[in-house]
């Protein structure tokens, strides 16, 4: 009954929002370069299927392979900072930096740096757009592991490593998977940003470019949609990753 | 004979970046086998320090830390340590918690005996019916008992406690109280245990240590006589009143010293 409606609502608001798009575009007569209707989106999506899935899938493999990179060099970072007091204070300032630069302007300067190389330079955004969030939450949850934690088993004679698998690493997992959720969204918005900028490229944002230079606003709109359920699709994994691996951080709820 | 825990003279100062810190300055005590000896002594006098030498955690400036004759050279699988804060691992059950240490420590004992030994830990200390169950699940008290059951898990030689009961409610820490006598009758030890409360030192020890303020010094030693479980009505005769008024009067002068 419950997992019922839990499918139910969420579908529900769906068709309202679809109804209710179409009714606007409709009581309002906007034409089709002005703004698509869901019932235009159908014509479009059938018309570019086997580009939708040939170009979903690099977008998707992409976004996937960049934010793998960003969790191992996430994770590392985090540990080196985590653990080393002096490996912080050197790296926090210069991670800050990075990230404070607007990565949309980052984009141009790849696409350039390294140009026609679209499967790379896709994934190095995607990469560089997401590793943060994941270096400060690893670093954040091991420096703030208390003694005692450390203790129970350094008293023992436990070496750093076995700390590190049987404590820290566990612990420091629900948090770990707060970054991932955030990260996920940025490494897609990273792929797409570099699959629209990137010209003769493939990939959905390459697609919804292409719409954009034909003016055919159905696609543009269709790839909206497409994305959107790719991100939908992807934060979803990333929940229930977090579920297997740190659902004891979950809270029963009363 | 050679006492199982012997301190000798230890000095130790902490770095800080407005320049050494002095926390213990001639520090003496003494544990014989199957001895338990409490230490009170001023809050921040240097206390879980001196657990963190007896750990071998941490190395003395001077003076010596003596284990059955031998220098501590740093952490042993024979010590077991309970704090105030349980520190439970949530993602595993109680009983897994239990078992830790045995992950660590080199064993003889097989995977199912290492369970029979948690499991008879955990029903020595009234948890039995809860080993499947997380911390999270467990009241303060419960999860404090836990924690007991992991610190001797391994038959530590030296049990090491710092406050353990510090965080409970008055009647909850009697509990435990009465659940330590029932420990140390089964599974004999050599404890040193910290505390702030006076009727606990001497309703559990055989030898209660005041410190001086920091940095610490031994300032008074007293003995309890009796060996074995005590039973809590005997904290309210004479001699226990006797004992209370003379280490507050201790603890006073010990407070006096301190650099507030
Ligand atoms: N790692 C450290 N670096 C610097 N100073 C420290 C460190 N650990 C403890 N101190 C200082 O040393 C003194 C003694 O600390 P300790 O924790 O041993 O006291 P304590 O007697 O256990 O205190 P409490 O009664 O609060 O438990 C305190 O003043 C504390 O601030
Ligand atoms: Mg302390």
């Amino acid at each position: 009954m419950m997992t019922l409606k839990k499918i139910a609502v969420p579908v529900a608001a769906l068709i309202l929002f679809g109804l209710f798009w179409e009714f606007l575009v409709w009581v309002n007569g906007w034409p089709n370069y002005k703004m698509a209707s869901p019932s235009d989106l159908w014509p479009a999506f059938w018309k570019f299927r086997w580009l939708f899935l040939d170009y979903g899938w690099d977008t998707l493999w992409r976004t996937v392979a960049g934010l793998l990179i960003a969790v191992v060099v996430g994770v590392l970072l985090g540990m080196v900072m985590g653990f080393s007091r002096t490996m912080r204070d050197a790296l926090y300032p210069l991670l800050v930096g990075f990230n404070a630069i607007p990565k949309a302007t980052v984009v141009p300067i790849i696409a350039l740096m390294f140009v026609g190389q679209h499967d790379m330079n896709t994934i190095l955004i995607a990469f560089l757009i997401s590793f943060f969030p994941i270096a400060v939450s690893v670093s954040i949850g091991l420096s703030t592991l208390e003694p005692e934690y450390r203790d129970i088993l350094a008293a023992l004679g436990a070496s750093k490593l076995t700390i590190f698998w049987k404590i820290a690493l566990p612990k420091t997992l629900p948090e770990f998977f707060g970054a991932l959720k955030v990260a996920v969204t940025l490494a897609f918005i990273g792929t797409n940003l570099m699959e629209i900028v990137e010209p003769h490229g493939r990939g959905l944002g390459h697609l919804f470019d292409s719409g954009k230079i034909s003016a055919d606003y159905p696609l543009m709109f269709a790839v909206l949609i497409a994305l959107a359920v790719m991100g939908i699709l992807l934060y979803y994994i990333v929940v229930a990753l977090e579920h297997v691996f740190a659902g004891w951080a979950e809270r029963t709820p009363q | 004979m050679t006492d199982l825990i012997d301190i000798k003279g230890v000095r130790h100062a902490y770095k800080t970046a407005s320049g050494p810190l002095p926390v213990l300055d001639g520090l003496d005590v003494a544990v014989p086998e199957g001895g338990f000896a409490a230490v009170v002594g001023p809050s921040g006098c240097g206390k879980s320090t001196l657990t963190r030498l007896i750990a071998g955690l941490m190395m003395p400036d001077a003076g010596e830390v003596l284990l059955q004759g031998k220098p501590v050279t740093g952490p042993r699988a024979t010590v077991g340590m309970a704090f105030q804060n349980p520190v439970l691992l949530e993602w595993r059950t109680i009983l897994q918690n239990v078992m830790l240490p045995l992950e660590i420590v080199p064993t003889k004992m097989s995977k199912a005996q290492q369970e029979e030994r948690a499991r008879s830990l955990l029903a020595l200390v009234g948890l039995e019916g809860f080993e499947d169950k997380r911390p999270s699940e467990l009241s303060g008290g419960m999860r404090q008992r836990a924690s007991l059951c992991r610190a001797i898990v391994h038959k530590p030689e030296v049990l090491i406690l710092d406050e353990p009961f510090g965080a409970l409610d008055a009647f909850t820490r009697e509990d435990l109280w009465q659940t330590m006598h029932r420990v140390k009758a089964e599974e004999p030890f050599t404890g040193v245990l910290i505390t702030h409360d006076l009727r606990e030192s001497i309703f559990l020890a055989d030898q209660v240590v005041v410190l001086s303020g920091r940095p610490a010094r031994t300032q008074y030693v007293m003995d309890i006589p009796g060996k074995g479980p005590r039973d809590l009505e005997e904290l309210y005769t004479p001699e226990a009143a006797e004992r209370l008024n003379i280490l507050r009067q201790q603890i006073r002068i010990a407070q006096g010293r301190a650099a507030a």
